[in-house]
């Protein structure tokens, strides 16, 4: 269970991170004029067309000894990056963001600008506006980009195996846990492994439909989700 | 009720706006523009795509000009020479969207509560409860835009726009797709809130019905541009623009040409194109051989089944009835004298005439009801 509880420490992690960052950084993908926008946009949504291993080699390079992020790390914390939980975070934020941003800018996107208006107007600044009128009427985009971060983390491989390694109680994930299993031919083990993952993917994508039904009744509209993007 | 062209007070409201602005596939739009508004209702008047929101967008702050200036009161909002370019936060200035904009998620209570930020709450809650009840609309604080009627939420749009004390108020056909009683129950509400505060207001509409009930001041606009200012009986009886005199409910525009100018007795004649087909009109600014557009009312024309004598009209045109539709209470004959017109009848003429298609019809036409358009 060791692995499990670990995968579930850094899915928590990895979605509080994404929740925090992904806000800001969603807002300004959503109302910003910038020419270069789409450049920024790109390396968001690049997870989502990368191999695992391509994203997982360049982040272990730059946590190496000699990569900025490791020697960074080294000088302020006294050990490197790679093979650490700190490292598998870091590297499951940069694979999760499309699943947490894209969410977050199409729910901005899709509130009614008039109402930003009205609310300007009515003298808000913009921090009033998006507290009270941009994240109010983004909660289902919200549920569904922690949630799908959160579920995205859970079920990771091959990052976690390029950067984290298989460090039991450190890096040992569930998934890899499972391809352990298997490699050791202890079918039952990875069968029990596989259906808590199976179990927790169903749990979680029931409440996301089950939150989009009811955020969505209550404010007329609905969640976003990549399989059925608005 | 205001005089025409308002009294110049301090709480007036001065725009003079240049925006030009770049269209896909056609000739830029241009919005050049300047206006007065005193305190008291005045209503912009125009075709759809005339600049009308774009020129309250500018107001509001939520649009910026290339250059210009926008006062109101004494406190300049925009001046594009002097750099001055409030955020519409700080303007004061309030603004009623044709779709209302109330926040969907919030009561009508919150929502009127949004703009009060920062007051004592002994010192909101008055406020609130003064313009709940000011429009009528206490009983519905608890429930959100999408439980109240259009009616309701028209008022409540209101309240919370007016709730901050404005010193000018922008409507954008907030009252559309209301029913003529329910939009003067509203408008009167509207009016008894102002005698008090004498804020200028900008009431926006493209129909006719909406400044013939508002009625005090009018604005019309074409194309970008300023074309009428005045009471509603100057700019929308003798319209002086074809396509102001489409939106006014002129069904008759027909061009020609002047024959001659008749000075001392103030008419011109003009033969209506493409047809022998000659009416007085009163006398413009044309000289003989000049094209010229006339206007004139489906209402403001008789139709005889027989020539008639020893009439004051004097145009009377002769022609043949080519089409009769029936409109609810309304008959629309076409008759066609060369060129057609339009004329309305009642069904109770269309009856005692025993009208058909087909029969011969005289048209009579006053002089006066003869409007001179420019293009």
């Amino acid at each position: 269970m060791d692995a499990l509880l670990l995968s579930l420490r850094l899915a928590l992690c990895v979605s509080a991170i994404l929740l925090a960052g992904g806000l800001p950084l969603a807002y300004w993908l959503a109302y910003s004029n910038w020419r270069g926008k789409f450049l920024l946009e790109a390396v968001v949504a690049l997870p989502l067309v990368l191999p695992p291993t391509v994203l997982g080699f360049y982040v272990l390079v730059a946590m190496g000894p000699h990569g900025p992020l490791g020697k960074f790390w080294q000088t302020f914390f006294g050990h490197g990056l790679a093979f650490t939980f700190e490292g598998l975070v870091l590297a499951s934020v940069l694979y999760s963001l499309p699943f947490a941003v894209q969410p977050l800018i199409a729910s901005f996107e899709s509130v009614d600008r008039k109402l930003l208006d009205a609310s300007a107007v009515l003298g808000a600044g913009s921090l009033k506006t998006f507290w009270r009128v941009i994240l109010p009427l983004s909660i289902p985009g919200i549920v569904t980009a922690v949630v799908l971060s959160f579920a995205h983390t859970m079920g990771e491989f091959g990052v976690v195996l390029m950067v984290g390694g298989n460090l039991a109680g450190v890096t040992r994930t569930v998934s890899i846990d499972i391809y352990d299993h298997v490699q050791s031919l202890e079918y039952a083990d990875a069968n029990r492994m596989a259906l808590v993952l199976l179990a927790i993917s169903f749990a979680v994508l029931s409440f996301v439909y089950a939150v989009n039904r009811q955020v969505g009744r209550q404010i007329g509209r609905r969640l976003w989700t990549p399989w059925a993007a608005n | 009720m205001d005089t025409v062209g308002g009294e110049l007070n301090a709480s007036m409201l001065a725009a003079r706006v240049h925006l030009q602005r770049a269209r896909a596939g056609s000739i830029p739009f241009l919005l050049d523009v300047s206006i007065q508004v005193p305190a008291g209702i005045t209503i912009l008047f125009g075709p759809s795509g005339a600049g009308k929101s774009t020129l309250l967008d500018c107001i509001a702050g939520l649009a910026r000009p290339d250059a210009g200036r926008i006062v109101a009161g004494e406190e300049a909002l925009f001046d594009s020479q002097a750099g001055v370019n409030c955020p519409p936060q700080a303007r004061r200035i309030a603004y009623v969207f044709q779709t209302l904009a109330l926040f969907p998620h919030m009561s009508a209570e919150e929502n009127v509560y949004y703009g009060l930020d920062g007051m004592p709450p002994r010192e909101r809650a008055a406020r609130v409860d003064e313009i709940l009840k000011a429009f009528r609309v206490e009983k519905l604080r608890a429930r959100k835009p999408a439980e109240i009627s259009g009616g309701e939420r028209q008022r409540i749009a209101l309240a919370r726009s007016l709730v901050t004390q404005p010193r000018v108020l922008l409507l954008d056909e907030p009252l559309s797709g209301l029913d003529a009683e329910l939009k003067a129950a509203i408008v009167d509400d509207l009016r008894a809130w102002n005698t008090a505060r004498r804020i200028p207001i900008l009431y926006v509409t493209h129909t006719r019905e909406e400044v013939d009930a508002l009625g005090e001041r009018v604005i019309a606009m074409d194309r970008g541009r300023v074309i009428s200012t005045g009471t509603p009986m100057e700019v929308l009886e003798a319209p002086r623009h074809k396509r102001l005199a489409q939106a006014a409910g002129f069904e008759n525009l027909l061009s020609g040409t002047v024959v001659d100018l008749r000075e001392a007795d103030g008419v011109m004649r003009v033969r209506l194109n493409e047809s022998h087909c000659e009416i007085e009109v009163p006398l413009g600014y044309a000289a003989a051989g000049d094209r010229v557009h006339v206007a004139i009312r489906a209402g403001d024309i008789l139709l005889a089944t027989s020539q008639p004598h020893d009439l004051s009209a004097r145009n009377i045109i002769e022609g043949k009835i080519v089409a009769l539709e029936t409109r609810g209470t309304l008959v629309r004959a076409r008759v066609n004298c060369g060129v057609e017109f339009i004329v309305h009848l009642t069904p109770g003429a269309v009856r005692s005439l025993d009208l058909a298609e087909g029969f011969r019809a005289w048209l009579v036409l006053k002089t006066h009801s003869c409007h001179l358009v420019e293009e």
